[in-house]
């Protein structure tokens, strides 16, 4: 859309042309879609008091507009595609060089491990950041094998890192569905319908106790709530890369979460110390003062003792689920 | 030296942000001080002077927080300039939302949080609409969703900031922040420079101390509530 047509084109007919724009006004309490006239002319329309409702003045509110069409207008530019996300060694806190060139692809699990401190924020920060040489750890990441586009680092619609966490909760009053219909509004996303359907039926799958559509996000139990985040993560986000700092062993098929985000094409980094998730990376990166160490590759040995840490996992699952129920433990009854 | 403004709701995080931003350019070997301005009360420059930074304090008592900050500033420049600092942050609590401490040309950062709910970006004026940089605080303990659906409320009001999110405990995202603010606008003077959104058009007879209620107590610039306004009622 030109930027002369923005301000003169009636109401009616811009909410037409970009419906979208419905977002913006509304945001300034402004409603346009029966207007036959511009924005120019509501702008003229108003009085002293009803501009400063607006809390910036006409030359302010005209370049924001024009910002939130442009930004809109760019959304429908067919996002590219990442195949690879680089990362090139820097130096650790002690100034030693990091002998490091990882390169991480779409449904790829890596799990970081490393204690408190050791640097593991610092590397997540990085990525996020598409760090150039340009911060403390002089490391440098490179999408697709080259420079990156500074848009990573600066539009909040282009995120190369989406994060889950144990310790992050649903804070709106809002039900399962409205939740992710408000998530997918805000990013635009087409076929949403089709999409909140998608993003219940794989929460539930994902979860351990189902729920409805309709049951509020903050009445969800935790494993729940991180499958709802996990489905969600991963059918409408748009972020290339997933963190997930440890998920608990409780209420979520864990498995099965990361088989999801890696089918939906996914990085997936898991900071974890659990055996299980551990070893379900292809690889390791070892962090130590600031740098990475070391790399480990999961050895053949490593996957065959997978086998059986699930084996015992799904023993104590057992006895959990015996607890719950009211048993008592008296007898193990081991398998 | 340079000079930043930060502005935001009581309690979003503005002193954590600014802390974790200031560690970050220490590491730079940058000596940053700052100016605290509040209302009736703060503690604030006790956490800045526990850290060693260089701080004053301004406390705006019985008149208007942002009157005060626009009559002090240049002041406040100058102290930094004879404290030899190489960067002066200024943190002003956004009490009513109405106002806005950012000037023309120096760089503005708006801190906000993600617990306020996300009607906050739209009830939020001045302060967020006209900053350069929105950071947006207590990311970690949300979800995903609600990080995206947050800022692309922000987005809405302000689609010309830069929108960063920050951990105010951890630090993360504080290094990316110095360095957008080393990169900014070091003023010679305030002199002539203008607030970026003007101040309320105030002065009724409250402003001057009356406290009694009632018509007659009500002189200068006095507006009304409209209650027969038959759009009040709709929801």
């Amino acid at each position: 859309m030109k930027q002369t047509e923005i301000f003169i084109l009636p109401g009616r007919e811009l909410y037409r042309q970009l419906p979208e724009i419905a977002d913006f006004f509304s945001s300034f309490d402004l409603d346009l879609s029966e207007s036959d006239s511009g924005v120019d002319a509501l702008l003229d329309s108003l009085s002293a008091q009803q501009m400063e409702r607006l809390g910036m003045s006409r030359i302010q509110f005209r370049s924001a507009l024009i910002d939130y069409v442009s930004g809109v207008e760019q959304l429908s530019v067919d996002e590219e595609r990442i195949h690879s996300i680089s990362i090139r060694g820097g130096r650790d806190k002690s100034g030693c060089a990091e002998d490091v060139d990882i390169e991480l692809v779409p449904g790829q699990i890596v799990s970081i491990v490393g204690p408190t401190g050791s640097g593991k924020s610092r590397l997540l920060g990085d990525i996020e950041w598409v760090a150039q040489g340009d911060t403390p750890t002089g490391r440098t990441i490179l999408i697709n094998q080259d420079v990156p586009d500074p848009k990573w680092r600066f539009s909040t619609r282009h995120k190369l890192v989406a994060q889950l966490s144990q310790n992050m909760n649903f804070v709106m009053d809002l039900s399962v569905e409205e939740f992710i219909r408000i998530h997918g509004e805000s990013r635009f996303v087409p076929n949403l319908e089709v999409k909140i359907e998608q993003v219940l039926s794989q929460a539930n799958a994902l979860a351990g106790e189902p729920f409805e559509a309709t049951t509020h996000i903050t009445a969800l139990s935790g494993g729940q709530s991180r499958a709802l985040m996990i489905a969600d993560i991963a059918i409408l986000s748009s972020s290339p890369v997933v963190l997930i700092d440890e998920i608990e062993n409780a209420g979520i098929e864990r498995k099965k979460a990361l088989e999801l985000l890696v089918r939906k094409e996914k990085i997936v980094l898991i900071a974890t110390h659990d055996p299980i998730l551990a070893l379900l990376g292809e690889q390791r990166l070892v962090l130590r003062n600031g740098g990475i160490a070391r790399v480990i590759q999961t050895s053949s040995a490593e996957r065959a003792n997978l086998v059986e840490l699930e084996r015992l996992d799904r023993i104590l699952l057992q006895l959990r689920q015996r607890i719950r129920s009211g048993e008592t433990l008296d007898s193990l009854d081991l398998p | 030296m340079k000079f930043v403004t930060v502005s935001g709701p009581p309690s979003s995080g503005k002193t954590a942000v600014i802390l974790q931003a200031i560690k970050a350019l220490q590491q730079q070997h940058m000596l940053v001080g700052v100016v605290k301005f509040d209302c009736l009360a703060t503690e604030d420059d006790q956490v800045y002077a526990k850290h060693g930074i260089p701080v004053r304090t301004g406390l705006a008592g019985p008149l208007c927080p942002d009157h005060y900050f626009v009559s002090n500033i240049e002041e406040c420049l100058e102290w930094g300039r004879s404290r030899k600092l190489d960067m002066l942050i200024s943190e002003s609590a956004g009490l009513c939302n109405r106002c806005s401490p950012h000037i023309e040309k120096i760089t503005a950062v708006c801190v906000i949080d993600n617990l306020s709910g996300i009607g906050t970006p739209k009830k939020i004026g001045p302060m967020l609409k006209t900053a350069d940089i929105v950071v947006i605080t207590k990311g970690d303990i949300v979800s995903q969703a609600e990080r995206e659906v947050f800022a692309s409320r922000v987005a809405q009001v302000n689609s010309a900031a830069l929108i960063m999110h920050i951990n105010g405990i951890t630090g993360q995202g504080a290094y990316e922040l110095s360095t957008i603010l080393n990169a900014g606008a070091a003023p010679d003077h305030l002199q002539e420079m203008g607030l970026r959104y003007s101040m309320p058009s105030a002065l009724c007879s409250y402003c001057l101390g009356e406290k009694r209620i009632g018509k007659k107590y009500q002189l200068g610039n006095v507006r009304k509530i409209q209650l027969d306004d038959p759009h009040g009622d709709t929801p």
